[in-house]
């Protein structure tokens, strides 16, 4: 229990004069994940609606397969970025391996699934609300994307949020293809598991207080939005 | 003045439309031809295929044989020219302004365009003071006389309207009925169904009755509520229920009802 309480007022100390390297490393979780899900978005948005509203040959796969993906192990997804990445692999030439760059494409890899089939879920539902009268005011389904996309925005915001919030608390595929370098690659949740591995419990601790604070900054920022558009728009 | 740009789409015929789903043929061999510019009430009890015969004029549902032609609409698209009023309205998460513009958006009108037609079209409805508010907080009888309200905007030539009042109070129910009467008397021809007989009499000009898929009789409304000539219709004006099971009557003949209201 000593330990825990020591741990604890070092961690706070930390946080309270929130040195460099701590700040380095919360910096760059933030700009991997967030660039990540962005990424995620500009892909797996489009690909969510189209799955929605499109019927074409190999759909009912890629709904099968995207809600597969959605719970992919994030060492598996590590992984497979590996082996891509890797000097004899497809991308190898790249030389994408250990650096920012390979930990984004695997959060991407990991995180597109999920937006994806929470958009489609939430483009099929509302196209099935709207498409007779769309379709009876001369609107097909390509017309009717940006419509859906906009009167979905609420509920795509969470999808959003969801990725990132996954995106920020995994630690597989990360440590795998980013390789926990310091000042390279570490970011918040390898730095912890490298910190507890070391015995290091303060900064582990520190860097666990930030993660969760986002974390409920993330969900309450989801909620907000849900209760606001739920008042407004109905 | 007519209803909407250019020359009339109508008249509009159906032949020998089927309609099936489910492995059951739900409309059977339906034929009728509307012109002029009366208004026609489609009635029948519960499940006789009204609302999918609406669906099948309009466009919205494909006839399984059969044809559904606009006789008037040439080489161009009969579907810019017809609206259509749901039982339940669908109102965009936008404000009731912005629902109706939208609409027309969708027609391709200019702005200035539109923001003139809306603010017509909310205050022909008696929506002004409700331009700015999200569509989908009003109330049940507001919303639907938005869809009214994007109706009057958008001025189609053909407006079919399935049991729009259904779920309205009777305050309600005689705006829906007011702002009908009016798009009538700019020249709009209007296809409805009720399950109001009462409003059938105030609203109708002609009547089909339908029941099980068939169109049973065509009449001047007048005719039809002071005797219908199919028993089934003598049965549904009394007020009585129609039973689907075949064993109580026989279906009579069918009228012939391409030669229309005697
Ligand atoms: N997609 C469908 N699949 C199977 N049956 C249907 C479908 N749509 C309508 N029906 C059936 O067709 C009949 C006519 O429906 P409808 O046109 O809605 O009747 P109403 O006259 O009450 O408007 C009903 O018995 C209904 O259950
Ligand atoms: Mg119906």
């Amino acid at each position: 229990m000593n330990d825990f309480s020591d741990a604890l007022s070092s961690a706070l100390l930390l946080l309270l004069h929130w040195e460099r390297d701590l700040a380095e490393i919360v910096a760059l979780s933030l700009r991997v994940s967030l660039t990540a899900v962005v990424m995620a978005a500009v892909i797996g948005m489009p690909l969510g609606a189209a799955l929605a509203l499109f019927r074409f040959p190999g759909r009912q796969a890629l709904v099968v397969l995207t809600s597969a993906l959605m719970g992919l192990p994030p060492v598996v997804v590590g992984l497979i970025v590996y082996l891509l990445l890797s000097r004899s692999g497809a991308l190898g030439v790249l030389g994408l391996l250990f650096t920012p760059t390979a930990m984004i494409i695997a959060q991407v890899t990991l995180i597109t699934p999920i937006i994806a089939a929470l958009v489609r879920q939430v483009i099929e539902d509302l196209w099935q609300e709207y498409a007779e009268q769309l379709r009876s005011l001369g609107a097909g389904p390509a017309r009717a994307l940006p419509t859906l996309l906009w009167d979905a925005r609420f509920s795509l915001i969470t999808a959003f949020l969801a990725g990132f919030g996954r995106a920020s608390a995994e630690v597989g595929a990360v440590m795998i293809v980013g390789g926990n370098i310091d000042h390279v690659t570490r970011v918040m949740t390898t730095a912890i598991a490298l910190e507890v591995s070391k015995g290091d419990l303060a900064l582990a601790l520190g860097l666990g207080i930030v993660l969760i604070t986002l974390s409920i900054a993330v969900n309450a920022t989801a909620f907000l939005v849900k209760e606001r558009a739920l008042r407004r728009q109905a | 003045m007519t209803g909407g740009d250019g020359e009339s789409i109508l008249p509009l015929e159906l032949q020998d439309v089927c309609y099936e789903a489910g492995g059951k043929r739900l409309i059977k061999d339906m034929n009728f031809r509307l012109e002029g510019d009366r208004t026609t009430m489609v009635l029948g009890p519960n499940g006789a295929g009204k609302s999918l015969l609406l669906r099948l004029c309009h466009g919205l549902l494909r006839p399984a044989a059969g044809r559904v032609v606009w006789h008037g609409a040439g080489g161009g698209d009969p579907a810019r020219h017809q609206a259509m009023v749901f039982q339940r309205p669908v109102m965009l998460r936008r404000s009731a302004a912005a629902n109706v513009d939208y609409a027309l958006a969708l027609r391709g009108l200019a702005r200035a365009e539109r923001a003139a037609r809306v603010e017509d079209a909310l205050d022909h409805t008696g929506l002004k003071r409700l331009a700015g508010h999200p569509a989908r907080v009003l109330s049940f009888g507001e919303q639907q006389r938005l869809a009214l309200a994007r109706i009057w905007a958008l001025r189609p030539q053909v407006l079919f309207l399935d049991e729009p009042t259904a779920s309205l109070d009777p305050a309600a129910t005689h705006s829906v009925e007011q702002i009908v009467t009016a798009l009538r008397g700019r020249g709009t021809r209007i296809v409805m169904t009720t399950h109001d007989l009462g409003q059938a009499k105030r609203l109708g000009d002609e009547v089909l009755f339908l029941h099980r898929g068939r169109l049973l009789e065509r009449s001047p409304a007048a005719d039809f509520f002071a005797g219908p000539q199919n028993d089934l219709a003598q049965m549904f004006v009394a007020g009585e229920l129609l039973w689907w099971r075949r064993q109580k009557r026989k279906l009579p003949t069918d009228v012939d009802p391409r030669e229309g209201p005697r």
